[in-house]
C-alpha cells in the first residue's frame, strides 16, 4: 500500500511541475475559498509548514472503492497524517473535494462526493482538527482527473481532496 | 370517423410490413404503439411545396414545407414520396385534389399548404388528405404569425398531421433545454441553452463560468430549474427563459441542494437537499419559504419527479444497498420500491401520460434507457451504451430523449431520442457536446 501511495504522490509532483501557476492542483471551482489568496504558496517543500510540503510529503487525497464513501485502511491512514499536518499548522483552512467516477448518474454522484467529502472531514475532526476549519464540496462525476475509462482512471477520480487555503501569513 | 380510415391505414401498413413479422408486436396492448424491436415501414406521404400566395412568401412556403417533412419523416411513422415522383402540381390550395394522381404514387398521406406573408406576419393553411379513402382528413387549418416564428408554425402543421393520423398527442412545437458542453473531460465548461425540439434556434441562457446541471422547464414552459455551482457549491436555481434573470432557491448554509424539477401545479419544487452527507427529498415554494422534508432516510434519495396528477412522486434511493426506483405519495409517507431486476435504476422520470416511468439503468458495465409501467411491471430497456443517461419525455409522453456520451479521454457527450417503442434511435443536432436534456411541454 505504501508504494501505491507513493506512485501517486510522484504522479502528483510531475502534475505539480506542468502547471506551475496553479499550485493546488486538485482543486477546481475558482470562485470559492481564495486558493490564489494571500499567504498561499507552494513555497519550498522542504519548508514543513508549506502547502507544498503537505502535497509531496502527506498527499491531498484519499480514494475510495467503488461506490463506496466509506473510508479504507490506506484512506484512513493517510487522513491521520493530514490530520497531524493540520494540527501543526493551524492557520490553513480546509476545502474537502468529493468525487465521483464517471460510472454513475449525475445526481447520484453528486450525493456520493458529497458522501466522500463528509467521510473524510468526519475523520478530520475525530483526529482533532477543529471543525470551523473544513469544508466540503462534491463535484460529483464533473472534474475527473484522469479521463480514460478504465478502472486506472477510475480508481483515482474516486477522491477526496484536501485543498488548503491561507496558511501562515494570512 | 374521416380520422380513424387513415389511421387504419397506418395499422395496415404497419401488419403486412415483413420486418416485422419476425421480432414483430408485443403481445398485448394498442398494435400501433407496442413495438419492441425491428423495423416498420413507415407510412407513405407526400408533401409539395407550399403554395406561396404572394410574392413575399416564395421562400418560406418551401421552407415550411420541408421542416413539415422533416417533422413527420424524423418521427420514424413516415417516410416522405419524394417531390420528383409527384404526378401532380399543387398550384392552387382550393383546387379539387386529384386523388388518382396521388394513388398512381403510393402516397397514402397528402399534406397540402399555402402561406402568404404581410409585413413581418405569415399566415400558413393546411390540409391533410386519405389519399386511399378520397377524403380530406380533419378540417383545414390556418396558423398566424410572427414572420421570426415560421418554424413553429410548421410544426404545428405536422403536430396536426401526425395527431390525426397516429390518434397520438403532438410534440413537434415544443423546445428542449440542456447543457452545452465545451472542452475537454476534466474541465468541462457547462452553459445552459434552449433550442426547438429538432435541434433548431439555440440560444444560450447562462455564460460558462460556473457549472450548470440538470435543467427541468416549469409546466407552462416559461421557467427553467437548475443546478448551479455560482456559488461554489451545488444550488438550485430558477431561471425566467424570456428574460434570462435567475434566482438561487435554497442558500442554507452547510447544506447543497440539487435535482430540482417543478410539480404540476407550476410552484411547488421537488429536490435533493443534503446535510452532513445525506441527501434527502425536499419540496418548497418556487417563491421561497418553509421547505417540507419528504424523506429522511440516511440513504441517498434524488432524482425525484412528479406523476401528472400531482399525487405522487417518483425517486431513486440506495437504502436498499445500491439505487432503486421508489414511489411516494407527494406529500411524503411510505416509499415502496418498484424496480427489482439486475442492477442498479436512477433518473426516473413519470411520463406526462402517466402510463410509464422512464429511467436510467446500469447493468454489467452498460448503461440504458428503459421504461416500466408505474408500478414497476413490463420493464423494456430501449437503449445500450457504454453511458446512457437522463431521459425526458416528449409532451406525448411518445419519445424521449436522452443524453449519450462516448467513452476515453476524448468522449463527447451528444442528446439522442428514441421512441417508445425502442424504435427510431437518432442524434439530436447540437452545435457542440450536449448533455441532461429536458424536454417542455407542448408551446401554446
Amino acid at each position: 500500500m505504501k508504494n501505491y501511495t507513493k506512485l501517486i504522490l510522484v504522479a502528483l509532483s510531475l502534475t505539480l511541475a506542468a502547471c506551475s501557476n496553479s499550485p493546488l492542483s486538485g482543486g477546481f471551482g475558482g470562485n470559492q475559498n481564495g486558493l490564489d489568496g494571500p499567504g498561499v504558496g507552494d513555497g519550498s517543500a522542504d519548508d514543513p509548514t508549506s502547502v507544498a510540503y503537505f502535497m509531496q510529503t502527506i498527499g491531498d487525497r484519499v480514494l475510495f472503492d467503488v461506490d463506496q464513501s466509506t473510508l479504507n485502511d490506506a484512506g484512513r491512514t493517510l487522513l491521520s497524517q493530514q490530520a497531524a499536518w493540520l494540527n501543526s499548522n493551524p492557520a490553513y483552512m480546509v476545502l474537502v473535494e468529493g468525487h465521483a467516477d464517471e460510472q454513475g448518474t449525475r445526481a447520484y454522484n453528486l450525493a456520493l462526493g458529497d458522501r466522500r467529502a463528509t467521510a473524510a472531514r468526519a475523520y478530520l475532526v475525530s483526529q482533532g482538527v477543529d471543525a470551523s476549519r473544513l469544508s466540503t464540496v462534491t463535484f460529483g462525476k464533473e472534474r475527473p482527473l484522469e479521463i480514460c475509462s478504465q478502472e486506472a482512471c477510475y480508481s483515482q477520480n474516486r477522491r477526496a481532496v484536501i485543498i488548503l487555503s491561507g496558511g501562515i501569513n494570512s | 370517423m374521416k380520422m380513424r380510415a387513415i389511421a387504419r391505414g397506418l395499422i395496415l401498413a404497419l401488419t403486412l410490413s415483413p420486418v416485422m413479422m419476425g421480432t414483430g408486436f408485443a403481445q398485448s396492448g394498442p398494435l400501433r404503439i407496442e413495438v419492441t424491436d425491428g423495423v416498420i415501414e413507415p407510412l407513405p406521404i407526400a408533401v409539395p411545396s407550399f403554395v406561396a400566395e404572394n410574392a413575399a412568401a416564395k421562400n418560406l412556403a418551401e421552407e415550411i414545407s420541408r421542416v413539415v417533412v422533416s417533422d413527420l419523416v424524423g418521427s420514424g411513422l413516415f417516410r416522405e414520396v419524394p417531390r420528383e415522383a409527384h404526378i401532380a402540381n399543387v398550384t392552387n390550395f382550393d383546387a379539387a385534389v386529384r386523388y388518382a394522381d396521388w394513388k398512381a404514387i403510393n402516397a397514402q398521406g397528402l399534406v397540402t399548404g399555402a402561406v402568404s406573408v404581410q409585413g413581418k406576419r405569415v399566415i400558413v393553411k393546411f390540409r391533410l388528405f386519405d389519399v386511399f379513402s378520397d377524403k380530406p382528413l380533419g378540417d383545414g387549418l390556418q396558423f398566424a404569425g410572427s414572420t421570426d416564428a415560421w418554424r413553429r408554425m410548421a410544426h404545428k402543421v405536422a403536430d396536426a398531421a401526425y395527431s390525426r393520423i397516429t390518434g397520438e398527442g403532438p410534440y413537434f412545437d415544443s423546445r428542449v433545454v440542456f447543457v452545452s458542453e465545451a472542452g475537454p473531460k476534466g474541465q468541462r465548461q457547462k452553459r445552459l441553452a434552449v433550442m426547438d425540439y429538432d435541434g433548431a434556434n439555440v440560444q444560450y441562457l447562462t455564460d460558462s463560468t460556473s457549472i450548470v446541471l440538470g435543467p427541468r422547464f416549469s409546466p407552462t414552459g416559461d421557467r427553467v430549474l437548475y443546478t448551479s455551482y455560482e456559488t461554489g457549491s451545488p444550488r438550485i436555481y430558477a431561471l425566467d427563459v424570456a428574460s434570462v434573470s435567475r434566482r438561487v432557491l435554497d442558500s442554507q448554509a452547510a447544506t447543497l441542494s440539487f435535482s430540482p424539477r417543478f410539480a404540476p401545479d407550476g410552484d411547488t419544487v421537488v429536490f435533493s437537499r443534503s446535510q452532513n452527507g445525506n441527501s434527502d427529498i425536499y419540496t418548497m415554494s418556487v417563491r421561497g419559504g418553509a421547505q417540507k422534508r419528504l424523506t429522511s432516510s440516511p440513504a441517498i434519495d434524488t432524482g425525484p419527479s412528479y406523476s401528472p396528477d400531482g399525487k405522487q412522486i417518483v425517486f431513486e434511493s440506495d437504502r436498499s444497498g445500491n439505487q432503486q426506483i421508489y414511489v411516494m405519495p407527494a406529500g411524503g409517507g411510505e416509499p415502496k420500491r418498484i424496480s427489482f431486476g439486475a442492477g442498479r435504476y436512477g433518473t426516473p422520470v413519470w411520463s406526462p401520460r402517466g402510463d410509464y416511468i422512464a429511467f436510467t439503468k446500469q447493468n454489467k458495465g452498460r448503461f440504458h434507457i428503459g421504461v416500466m409501467r408505474t408500478d414497476g411491471s413490463e420493464e423494456r430497456l430501449l437503449t445500450s451504451s457504454f453511458l446512457d443517461e437522463g431521459p425526458t419525455w416528449a409532451p406525448n409522453g411518445r419519445v424521449i430523449m436522452f443524453m449519450r456520451e462516448t467513452s476515453g479521454a476524448n468522449g463527447t457527450s451528444s442528446l439522442y431520442s428514441v421512441d417508445l417503442t425502442g424504435r427510431n434511435l437518432k442524434r439530436v443536432p447540437t452545435p457542440l457536446g450536449a448533455s441532461d436534456p429536458a424536454w417542455s411541454p407542448l408551446q401554446k
